[in-house]
């Protein structure tokens, strides 16, 4: 019989409640589930996705009463009253989000893992400041990050979607 | 509540920093109590000459605050750290009390008069930041004692600040960073504050750059001088940013740039701070 690497160690749950994408959702859950487990495996809302798991690659970013936060580095207790938007909640009656159709006009993305947390931390951007510079965008999406694009179209999407937003 | 629970209990405020090394299990504590549900610490107010910071106002609160502006060098730190997310949810009294050797705050805030207000089941107490921040990761708190507030003096008129780090992306921790305050009177510098982070097991007082450059006056051979006198305060571990030698070299570097930003500011000129990426 081979040792046993680890102790399994069941912990007392907590009731947690959180509204996602404008649903309430409530679970009992084991006070160290992070944010993006609460998400993907107790709300099966899988477009938040895990990168790193080190809150380095922000693949996991999602809003927070309107902020953007990596949801790896967050326990879903943490978020507890709160409400948190994820990519499912930007699309509305079966119509993309402009920052969504933007991405896709543009082609902000190539193989779009990092998407999801991308055009969150977009839409954080945008609500503050509809016409962005380049400057602007590096510095927004700075904690994003992409293999595929090289970035250039990621900030023609933005950009983009700035514009279709604000009716310019 | 932390008294209750002992010494296998932590205080969660931001979780950018402690999360991270739960994962990967460097710090293993039985009990998490969480700050972030406690209303009225965050907060940034002006009383008698100080800037008042409460423990858990975050670092993005700090880089948009009008206020906070009065002291650019803490606007600078506050803008720079990590990214948009790490600084949503990153907090000035989790930072300082975390005591990361690489972490912004301290460095920036030793350069400045900087003192930490705590509380615990003993009482309230203040503490120098020079006294607080013992070692890597060690603190004067006491296991059931907390930051409730960072106080820090505004200076005078004529005196300017800047804030560096030197990063390879902005989510990491920098390879190294200078902090800067003077006071010019004309062109003689007539005070000078210069610390360095990453490059120790604390963030440290450059004394020898200050010396060099209090009353002198201010030019290119003065400023090349004292940057160069930083290096005696460097003792940095080479690691996967770089050789110890590189990074004495990037405090040089560093502190050179910091010094001609902060004259700029102290005679005046608005100029926007940028952390630096490889």
């Amino acid at each position: 019989m081979p040792e046993r690497a680890f102790e399994t160690v069941t912990m007392e749950k907590i009731a947690v409640g959180i509204k996602v994408n404008g649903k309430s959702y409530s679970h009992q859950v084991e006070p160290r589930m992070l944010l993006v487990e609460f998400l993907r495996e107790a709300c099966d809302l899988t477009g938040t996705h895990v990168g790193c798991d080190t809150t380095y690659c922000g693949a996991c970013t999602v809003l927070m009463n309107g902020l953007a936060v990596k949801s790896c580095t967050m326990f879903a207790v943490q978020a507890d009253g709160s409400e948190i938007t994820t990519v499912e909640g930007l699309e509305k009656d079966g119509k993309l989000h402009p920052i969504q159709k933007a991405f896709g006009d543009a082609y902000g993305l190539q193989c779009g893992y990092c998407t999801p947390g991308l055009m969150l931390s977009a839409h954080q951007l945008l609500s503050e400041n509809p016409e962005p510079s380049e400057k602007e965008i590096r510095k927004a999406i700075a904690g994003n990050t992409c293999r595929c694009t090289g970035y250039m179209n990621i900030f023609k999407a933005i950009q983009l979607a700035g514009r279709n937003m604000t009716g310019a | 509540m932390l008294g209750q629970l002992g010494e296998a209990a932590k205080f969660l405020a931001g979780g950018q920093s402690l999360i991270p090394l739960l994962k990967l299990r460097f710090a293993s504590p039985e009990h998490l109590v969480d700050l972030n549900f406690i209303s009225g610490t965050s907060f940034i107010k002006e009383a008698s000459g100080s800037l008042r910071l409460g423990a858990m106002t975050r670092h993005a609160e700090i880089e948009h605050s009008a206020l906070a502006r009065k002291i650019p060098l803490l606007h600078d730190c506050a803008a720079g750290i990590a990214d948009v997310q790490v600084r949503n949810r990153g907090t000035i009294g989790g930072s300082l009390a975390e005591a990361d050797p690489s972490g912004d705050w301290a460095t920036a805030l030793i350069a400045l008069d900087t003192t930490v207000h705590c509380l615990g089941t003993a009482g309230a107490r203040t503490i120098p930041l020079k006294d607080f921040v013992k070692d890597a990761y060690t603190t004067a708190l006491a296991h059931d004692e907390l930051v409730t507030e960072v106080e820090v003096k505004i200076p005078a008129q004529g005196s300017g600040g800047a804030y560096l780090a030197f990063k390879r992306s902005a989510p990491v921790y920098p390879t190294a960073s200078a902090a800067v305050q003077l006071t010019l009177a004309g062109d003689v510098c007539q005070d000078a504050a210069i610390a360095l982070g990453c490059v120790g097991l604390t963030a440290v007082r450059a004394t020898e750059a200050e010396t060099a450059l209090r009353g002198r006056i201010l030019n290119d051979t003065t400023i090349d001088a004292a940057a160069e006198g930083a290096r005696a305060a460097a003792d940095p571990q080479p690691d996967m940013r770089g050789s110890a030698e590189y990074k004495r070299q990037l405090v040089v570097a560093l502190v050179g740039r910091a010094i001609r930003i902060a004259a700029r500011r102290a005679r005046g000129e608005e100029m926007e701070g940028a952390h630096l990426y490889a």
